[in-house]
């Protein structure tokens, strides 16, 4: 599904490396974490992947399902089937979530060809998803994001992830701002959405969202780089260890 | 179901803005027709006044008020306060009056109105035929639950049109209809030669004629326009509107637009105009004066979308016009919406005089500047009268080079006590090489009135941008969606037509903004 290979990047601003090679392979319909102390790419190598500006590959590649994607625009990449659900979801003054919504939708069907979706079967689609994400008519009509509570914000993130049926999943810092609740509503909105095809790249400080999002494989990344994988046991050992044993072992 | 997708397209950009955007090329109305068309001799004179107002078979009070406008322009000097720079016009090298020759002898009827101009009408989609207009898309039907919040109307319903080609009034429609209710709407002319008396008692009345230099020149040249009288107690039956049409070369347009609502009347109307494109600059120095009585409530929206020039700032229309409202009697209320998108430069402010008790303005703005354009516009709330309220939304979005002001007055006077007054100036930068500016001025001259202002700038942020794009929307479709967001308390004051029309609006003219 997605395929990293010794991905360098810096800021384009600073001479500044932050990936030093990252090689990382998500099969279909499988959930892989990344795990990682503060300031060790995690958020970086997500955006890199979606197509933020600011940042400069000097090395290696990543292609979804065999295409290159670091050569095509964002919202192109959108289509081919990645998305992603940010940290720090962005606030649109003034524009319905249903607008929104409808609005990204469409522009991914035409890109990809296929026939726009009518209003009434947009809403109908909706108002179901919404519903087993505990999101109200109300929610759907506000302003995106604005005023929204820190878990409001992420159920809509995932919201959007259920409409827009992507291929490639990044959840980056999903579980962060969240309490128990908040996450296991978040966390069944996931699972419900594996059907052994879709595939998720799960970026997270702590352990306890995989708690409820169980993984397959396990990353710790460090430094720009991928230093120990491993199954969901890897995960608990953090967990209990911390992050400063694992350092010193590949050190 | 039907109610909430109609909801959907007011909410923001849609699918069919979208169309707009990606179908129709920036400047959409730029084309001509060709007609043979008649021309007043270049220049301005005494003799051109006369010939204006003969052509027009005007009485000869009217040609004296007009001469007595004339003497006193010559005195006056063009304004240059405003925050736009252009090169001088002179004003010997233009006409003052064209006309398309077809319309010498005036048409009795539409039908009788040459085919070219009734097609140059049809090619702009204003239906001079008289025929029902549906608002929205489809789904007329279950128009009663639509969401109320939003103030809009599903129904089909009618639209009167005052056609205004050049300097003439080419055709008015649904007149007979209207009449039936009282209501007169026809051409300016038409009012002068027919209803002299109202014309009187009320042209000039709101807009004195030594006003400011443009209203000056306006009041002895101008050619047509609309005129409105809505009886005491009549609440008019459809929307009324004149669209401004200008076609001939090297012509200015000056238009007149009397509106009058009697005790207890309502009327809501609305103004578009459109221009071919051409590399020289051509001047629209417009007046509208609107009389509001007792507990009567007028609504006037304006669509400008003249031709704002090219991407490099060639030709394009100078609008410089006045617009004004006196809310003559108590509880009267004034309502002005506009969506300004063209024009190489615009200095507009349409106001309020707040004279009748508890009276009440609002003017609920949406300025776009691309490109190389400029606008200086905002309004003036001049409170007179008790209890008195305004209320004051301008949005103003810049990119390109261009320089966008909002510039408005709130007086309270002495005896305006107890009056209120709220405005809000949002501005929106797209880019780093335009300019947005906030000039208010405030007086308050008595110790209980409440005068509230609250400006905001601010960027279309990368964020926005790159949130919009991950989810698969191209950077003008991003843009677009943003940019009404920012403008929606605004678009939601228009009628559903125009809110339609200036969605599309907003993301036409700001196509080539980004990247």
């Amino acid at each position: 599904m997605l395929e990293i290979n010794n991905l360098h990047v810096d800021l384009e601003d600073e001479d500044k490396t932050i990936l030093k090679g990252v090689t990382l392979s998500v099969e279909p319909g499988s959930v892989h974490a990344i795990m990682g102390p503060n300031g060790s790419g995690k958020s970086t190598l997500s955006y890199v992947l979606a197509g933020r500006d600011g940042y400069k590959v000097t090395q290696g590649g990543a292609t979804l399902e065999g295409r290159d994607i670091l050569d095509m625009e964002t919202e192109e990449r959108a289509a081919a089937g990645l998305f992603l659900a940010f940290q720090y979801p962005v606030e649109i003054p003034g524009v319905g979530n249903m607008t929104f919504l409808r609005t990204a939708l469409n522009s991914q069907r035409k890109a990809r060809g296929e026939k726009e979706m009518s209003a009434t079967d947009f809403l109908k689609m909706v108002r179901e998803k919404a519903r087993t994400l505990k999101i109200d008519a109300d929610m759907l009509k506000r302003p995106v994001n604005v005023g929204f509570s820190g878990g409001e914000k992420k159920r809509n993130e995932i919201l959007q992830m259920a409409v827009l049926e992507p291929q490639m999943c990044i959840l980056d810092e999903t579980d962060s701002g969240l309490d128990v609740d908040a996450m296991k509503l978040v966390a069944d909105g996931v699972n419900a959405l594996r059907d052994g095809k879709r595939a998720f790249l799960v970026i997270t400080h702590y352990q306890r969202l995989l708690n409820h999002i169980k993984p397959d494989v396990v990353h710790i990344m460090a430094n720009g780089r991928i230093i120990k994988t491993g199954g969901p046991e890897l995960a608990l050992e953090v967990e209990e260890n911390g992050y400063a044993d694992i350092l010193e072992e590949v050190a | 179901m039907v109610a909430l997708d109609r909801t959907e397209v007011k909410e923001g950009v849609d699918k069919e803005t979208v169309d707009a955007v990606l179908e129709v090329g920036t400047y959409k109305h730029g084309w001509e027709t060709d007609i043979e068309t008649e021309y007043a001799p270049k220049g301005l004179s005494e003799d051109i006044v006369r010939l204006i107002s003969e052509k027009n078979g005007e009485p000869e009070w009217m040609t004296d008020w007009r001469l007595a406008a004339y003497e006193r322009w010559l005195q006056m000097k063009e304004p240059d306060w405003a925050m736009v720079e252009y090169p001088e016009i002179n004003f010997q090298n233009q006409y003052y009056y064209a006309r398309p020759k077809s319309m010498d002898q005036k048409p009795k009827s539409l039908d009788e109105v040459d085919p070219k101009l009734l097609e140059t009408y049809e090619k702009l989609g204003i239906p001079l035929k008289e025929q029902m207009i549906l608002a929205g898309v489809e789904g007329v039907e279950g128009a009663e639950d639509a969401a109320p919040a939003d103030g809009a109307q599903a129904q089909g319903r009618k639209v009167a049109v005052d056609a205004v080609f050049d300097s003439v009034s080419v055709g008015t429609t649904f007149q007979a209809e209207l009449k039936r209710a009282g209501v007169i709407f026809c051409s300016i002319s038409e009012a002068i030669r027919e209803h002299p008396e109202l014309v009187k008692k009320y042209l000039g009345s709101v807009v004195p004629v030594s006003d400011n230099f443009y209203a000056t020149l306006n009041s002895a040249v101008f050619s047509d326009g609309s005129f409105v009288y809505v009886p005491p107690g009549v609440r008019c039956p459809m929307e009324l509107s004149t669209y401004f049409r200008i076609n001939a070369e090297n012509t200015g347009q000056f238009e007149r637009t009397l509106i009058i609502a009697d005790k207890g009347a309502y009327v809501s109307y609305l103004e578009g105009c459109t221009a071919p494109k051409r590399d020289v600059a051509q001047l629209h120095a417009a007046v509208v004066e609107i009389i509001i009585e007792e507990d009567a409530e007028v609504k006037y929206s304006t669509v400008q979308n003249w031709f704002p020039g090219d991407e490099n700032g060639k030709g394009g229309i100078y609008n410089f016009v006045t617009k004004r409202a006196d809310c003559r009697g108590d509880r009267a209320k004034c309502m002005w919406t506009q969506v300004e998108t063209g024009s190489a430069v615009t200095w507009k402010y349409p106001s309020c005089i707040l004279r009748g008790e508890a009276s009440q303005g609002e003017f609920y703005s949406i300025a776009i500047t691309n490109n190389w354009q400029q606008a200086d516009t905002g309004t003036k709330m001049i409170h007179l009268g008790r209890n008195t309220r305004s209320r004051i939304v301008s949005k103003g979005i810049s990119a390109g080079h261009a320089q966008n002001t909002y510039r408005g007055l709130v007086s309270m006077h002495p005896k305006a006590r107890d009056s209120r007054n709220y405005t809000q100036c949002d501005s929106l930068l797209i880019g780093d090489k335009c300019g947005a500016h906030t000039v208010p001025y405030i007086e308050v001259k008595n110790n209980s009135s409440r005068v509230e202002h609250e400006a905001t700038t601010s960027k279309v942020d990368e964020d926005q941008m790159f949130y919009c794009r991950q989810r698969g929307m191209d950077e003008e479709e991003a843009v677009a969606l943003v940019v009404n967001g920012f403008c929606k308390d605004v678009l939601q004051a228009l009628p559903m037509e125009f809110a339609m029309e200036a969605q599309q609006l907003v993301a036409i003219s700001l196509e080539g903004s980004v990247g």
